[in-house]
């Protein structure tokens, strides 16, 4: 049941048209509600575009979520480029002990990102699991794998059984580089 | 069984759980992935539909016209266009008394183009004759398509119904929602089975020419059964709620109203949200509540004069705009308490979110008992910091 401490974490999904922010946080929504929660995951509605900046929310409470206005102070920002924080404020609004998650193989200081900021190096990792080209890597199940590490509040054996089911292709890989992910984060 | 799901998959479920015997659409953002679900349940057997997809939305509602006049179990679902385009074919539908029920996506009409979620599309429909029902979540989506069967099939009522949900804020947004077993919908919703279908082994004749003659008993038959759909509907959420265990307090949901100085009436998803915020108000010791128009059409007048004369102050929160005299709901609202004491904000229009902080000033303003109309979030408005 659920682990939810806060009445709502509150969760902003930053990456580009073909990455997977969207059916990221449509696995995190869906793995909370597996486990008893409840959850609320919703794009930047829009017009998408491959390769253009996208957001996507998710919502996780252990009480019913009645709002259905966007997220403007979120506990969490999860960011699947790091080249977005040079288009977006991606730390817009995050609560002032709010966390931020980035792909990236660079330091968040070489980035000018607040010291607290978590880096993984979730390109390595899809590659490494065959998700994805060089060019255009699909990280969006490895970041979750990190972002699971991170808030412990979905269970990591929910979202691998919804990444399963999620994804539309190369299951079991997707898994996987969610769970490396998982174990590699402190 | 719990399930995540967006509003669009849990009107495709509804449909499917309804046993809908056809189905004819024509495809519009964001309604479209309705008719996809749809249509994959259908070609994978999970729905036993004849699945017509049709070169407008206007030969769509043509079609369930004709489906429905022989005795079947009619779907659609439309977004915006589509809906203005169906608009003859709906007037059609309720002079025909063929009981189609169609979940529509809201969303803003053009032009210009927007794809986004207001009220403009349903609300601009409200004169068509159509039962019309406002959902707040994505749950009431699915359960409300199946109440509304019970209501329009009745053959004391006899009309179409539209089931709103908020396009994008409902339709492609995933909930948890609890999908009922098809054995409990079967117990809750039997078979279609109208007094009058047309049928070759007992010829009669359907929609001929109605002279002066008789055309105003035409009209007055069907407001006559508007009439009677308010108490089949309450009863339809009764037995409802022995099946599911869940109601919605039709046709108006009111929330900490009992006691509330100001109270704020809307209707769709934006309600949820001012409800939080009146929880948020009430914890500053702001008494207010929200009043939630479930049932637009027939419109619950009986139940907002009662609510409008016992509160000091009521605003109304329109995601559409009627020109003329503030918006729709407001105006409906108006008329039926019989006071001119009401405030009338415009909010959300074309896809805009309606955060908290809108909704915060439309409450202080209510309390304030401000009157007239205030575009709540118009860039430079009166609310604009």
């Amino acid at each position: 049941m659920s682990q939810v401490s806060k009445d709502i974490i509150e969760i902003r999904f930053h990456g580009r048209g073909g990455q997977g922010a969207v059916i990221a946080s449509e696995i995190l929504a869906k793995a909370a509600i597996k486990e008893g929660m409840y959850a609320s995951a919703f794009p930047s509605f829009g017009v998408e575009r491959r390769g253009a900046p996208v957001s996507a929310f998710c919502r996780i409470s252990s009480k019913p979520i009645w709002t259905h206005a966007s997220i403007y102070e979120p506990d969490y920002v999860v960011i699947l480029d790091q080249g977005l924080i040079r288009l977006t404020n991606v730390l817009q609004g995050m609560k002032s002990d709010g966390t931020a998650i980035i792909n990236t193989s660079k330091s968040a200081e070489e980035l000018g990102l607040p010291e607290n900021t978590i880096t993984f190096d979730a390109t390595s990792a899809a590659l490494k699991f065959g998700l994805g080209s060089q060019t255009s890597p699909i990280v969006n199940t490895a970041i979750l794998g990190a972002f699971a590490k991170v808030c412990d509040v979905v269970p990591m054996n929910s979202i691998l059984e919804c990444i399963k089911q999620s994804v539309p292709a190369k299951r079991e890989e997707n898994a996987a580089a969610a769970e490396f992910a998982y174990g590699v984060v402190a | 069984m719990i399930e995540a799901s967006t509003g669009n998959y849990a009107a495709a479920q509804a449909a499917r759980l309804a046993k809908a015997d056809v189905v004819a659409v024509y495809p519009i953002t964001p309604q479209t992935t309705i008719s996809e679900y749809v249509a994959s349940m259908v070609q994978k057997g999970e729905m036993n539909a004849e699945f017509l997809l049709m070169e407008s939305e206007h030969s769509a509602m043509s079609a369930l016209i004709g489906a429905s006049t022989i005795g079947a179990r009619t779907f659609t679902a439309t977004s915006s266009h589509g809906l203005a385009l169906m608009h003859e074919m709906l007037m059609w539908a309720v002079g025909a008394r063929t009981p189609i029920v169609m979940p529509v996506a809201a969303r803003a009409i053009g032009g210009p183009w927007n794809i986004w979620g207001d009220h403009q599309d349903a609300i601009s429909e409200r004169d068509t004759g159509w039962l019309q029902f406002f959902c707040e979540n994505n749950q009431e989506v699915l359960d409300t398509i199946l109440m509304a069967y019970r209501v329009a099939e009745d053959r004391n009522v006899m009309l179409p119904a539209m089931v709103v949900e908020d396009g994008f804020v409902l339709s492609h947004t995933v909930e948890r929602i609890d999908i009922p077993d098809q054995e409990e919908v079967d117990a809750y919703l039997p078979k279609y089975s109208p007094e009058f279908f047309a049928d070759t082994e007992n010829p009669m004749r359907f929609g001929g020419l109605v002279t002066p003659d008789l055309w105003t008993e035409f009209r007055y038959r069907i407001a006559e059964s508007h009439e009677i759909s308010r108490e089949k509907l309450k009863a339809a959420e009764k037995d409802f709620e022995k099946v599911f265990g869940r109601s919605y307090g039709s046709p108006v949901e009111t929330y900490r109203c009992e006691d509330a100085d100001a109270v704020l009436i809307a209707a769709g998803a934006v309600a949820g949200t001012a409800k939080e915020v009146a929880d948020q108000l009430r914890m500053q010791g702001k008494k207010v509540g929200v009043a939630r128009i479930r049932v637009f059409r027939p419109f619950p007048s009986e139940e907002i004069r009662k609510l409008v004369s016992s509160v000091p102050s009521v605003g109304v929160l329109d995601k559409s705009y009627t020109f003329g005299d503030g918006g729709a709901m407001f105006n409906e609202v108006r008329s039926a308490a019989g006071t001119l004491e009401i405030g009338s904000y415009i909010a959300g229009l074309g896809g805009r979110d309606v955060p908290p902080k809108v909704l915060i000033k439309i409450f202080n303003n209510i309390l304030e008992k401000n009157r007239g109309t205030v575009w709540a979030d118009l860039k430079g408005g009166d609310f604009d910091d």
